[in-house]
């Protein structure tokens, strides 16, 4: 369950990226999302493509640890696809007339360029910021970032003071949280089968003791 | 007859990640049905690892686990039952506690694996017998309690499902003596009267040389020694080696033996302590 959430975890490691200055770091990824959000011809999806993958090449993070942090997404990105794929129409003659189910090649181009579209956001965000940057460095980047914000009285050190104190205990929390799984799996406790009313109830016997815990 | 058996186990955590740590290191070790084993072993020496293999929470990158003989992962549909039959103890137990009372909190695993009412009833009352429960804790809040009535609670929460193999990790850690010896022989009288096999973790010599039969070493992932508590408390140097210890009486009468004052060096107990200091008391007045 939790232990396959690599999502915003640092890996350490020596490549380029993770001795890039993170501050620099973080205006690549504005510029990125940007650029990818951007990108609407197939000649800028391939060149964002590119640019993902030179990302993820220079990071040195393995493969099978990227498609990981991909796969809690899995959901999003198939509902995505099979939307654009359906629901797109166009003037031309559609590929696929079956009663109530058209499909025409424009519907099939928004479904792949809305995928790689998403894929590319979530992998650029991850080999750019969550596994080549610690949260120390990402929260001393977000800080002197927006330092100039000081001047007009915003809370700039304490904001990323907050926010580096969050980040530190997520990995706790999902330590914390595994071992009361663990637990509670010796007892027998199945999380795993019955309609969604069981299955929200079978969470009491984790989140009591988790917020026991940490009170 | 053989209760378990880790056969080639070998444990990798995190496999192509830089924090891959191979846990444990190709082990073999069988538990007799109705033993008690003592499970030593230095810090991170996979002593949890190895627990949380015996009832399928984690499975072995390698070699299987065999219940009575049968594979525990032949079928990972059906592990809801191998955890009914082994039972298993964390360290520090005491954060499983969940529910309104003590009482529905034990019958938390006997409700998972479906039992019907009367016998939930009946194994709560049985359990909390064993780990000195009262009745009128079984209808208190399990958050009210005392540490040690907590680790009680625990512990019988996991009783209550009458595991043929019942595994604890360091069940009496950080309790005071009368507390550690109740919770101790209430396992012990489990085992007897429903011919239990007990794997007992802990790092407290005395009580392993009090109740186990045998004692499993591990170093570093492996087994570095496996034999009856005789056998392994009369290795004293090997033990030091692995940075364990033997019982303060051993070494008492380690000292002894240095002084050539006794010859016997497989001392391990109070109670055998006291006959041996007896007869040398006598064999030199009448010396
Ligand atoms: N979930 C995990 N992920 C990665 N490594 C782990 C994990 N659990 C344990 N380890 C590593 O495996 C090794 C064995 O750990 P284990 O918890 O089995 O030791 P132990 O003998 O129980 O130690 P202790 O006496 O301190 O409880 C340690 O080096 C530990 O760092
Ligand atoms: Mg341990």
């Amino acid at each position: 369950m939790l232990k396959d959430v690599t999502f915003g975890q640092y890996y350490p490691g020596n490549s380029l990226l993770h001795k890039t200055d993170p501050r620099i770091k973080m205006i690549i990824l504005i510029e990125y999302l940007v650029i990818v959000l951007a990108a609407t011809t197939e000649i800028a999806a391939l060149v964002s493509l590119s640019f993902t993958l030179f990302l993820i090449t220079v990071s040195g993070i393995r493969f099978s640890v990227l498609i990981k942090s991909v796969k809690p997404l899995i959901f999003v990105l198939v509902f995505t696809a099979v939307i654009n794929l359906f629901f797109t129409k166009a003037d031309t003659r559609p590929l696929v007339d079956f009663y109530f189910i058209t499909i025409y090649k424009e519907g099939i181009k928004t479904a792949v360029m809305m995928l790689l579209r998403l894929v590319s956001l979530v992998l650029g965000t991850s080999v750019l910021i969550s596994f080549t940057t610690s949260p120390l460095e990402l929260t001393d980047a977000i800080e002197s970032l927006l330092s100039p914000l000081k001047a007009i009285k915003v809370p700039v050190h304490e904001f990323a003071m907050m926010m580096s104190i969050a980040l530190r205990f997520i990995p706790t929390l999902i330590e914390e949280t595994n071992k009361i799984i663990s637990a509670q799996k010796a007892r027998c406790a199945d999380f795993e089968s019955g309609n969604i009313l069981k299955r929200v109830k079978s969470l009491i016997p984790i989140l009591i003791p988790l917020f026991v815990s940490s009170i | 007859m053989t209760a378990l058996e880790l056969k080639n186990i070998s444990v990798i955590y995190g496999e192509n990640t830089p924090f891959r740590k191979a846990a444990l290191n190709n082990i073999n070790v069988s538990f007799e049905k109705g033993s008690i084993t003592g499970i030593i072993g230095h810090t991170g020496s996979g002593k949890s690892t190895l627990a949380s293999l015996t009832n399928g929470l984690l499975k072995p990158t390698e070699g299987e686990i065999l219940l009575y003989g049968e594979n525990i992962w032949d079928k990972p549909k059906e592990m809801v039952k191998v955890r009914s039959r082994v039972g298993l103890v964390f360290q520090y137990p005491e954060y499983q506690l969940f529910d309104e009372t003590v009482e529905s909190d034990i019958a938390f695993g006997p409700k998972n694996i479906g039992l019907s009412e009367e016998e939930i009833k009946e194994r709560v009352r049985l359990a909390s017998e064993f780990c000195g429960l009262t009745q009128k804790e079984l209808r208190r809040s399990p958050f009210e309690l005392s540490g040690g009535q907590k680790r009680r609670a625990a512990i019988a929460g996991v009783i209550a499902m009458m595991p043929e193999v019942l595994v604890l990790d360091e069940p009496a850690a950080g309790l005071d003596p009368k507390g550690k010896e109740e919770i101790l022989s209430g396992l012990v009288e489990y085992k007897n009267a429903y011919g239990a096999t007990l794997l007992i973790i802990s790092h407290s010599m005395e009580d392993i040389a009090r109740y186990a039969d045998n004692i499993l070493v591990m170093k570093q992932g492996e087994v570095y020694m496996q034999g009856n508590v005789e056998e392994i408390f009369m290795q004293a140097e090997k033990l030091f080696d692995a940075n364990l210890d033997v019982p303060q009486i051993t070494k008492l009468f380690i000292e002894l033996k240095k002084r050539n004052l006794c010859r016997s060096n497989d001392v391990y107990t109070v109670g055998y302590a006291k006959k041996e200091i007896e007869k040398l008391i006598k064999d030199s007045e009448n010396a």
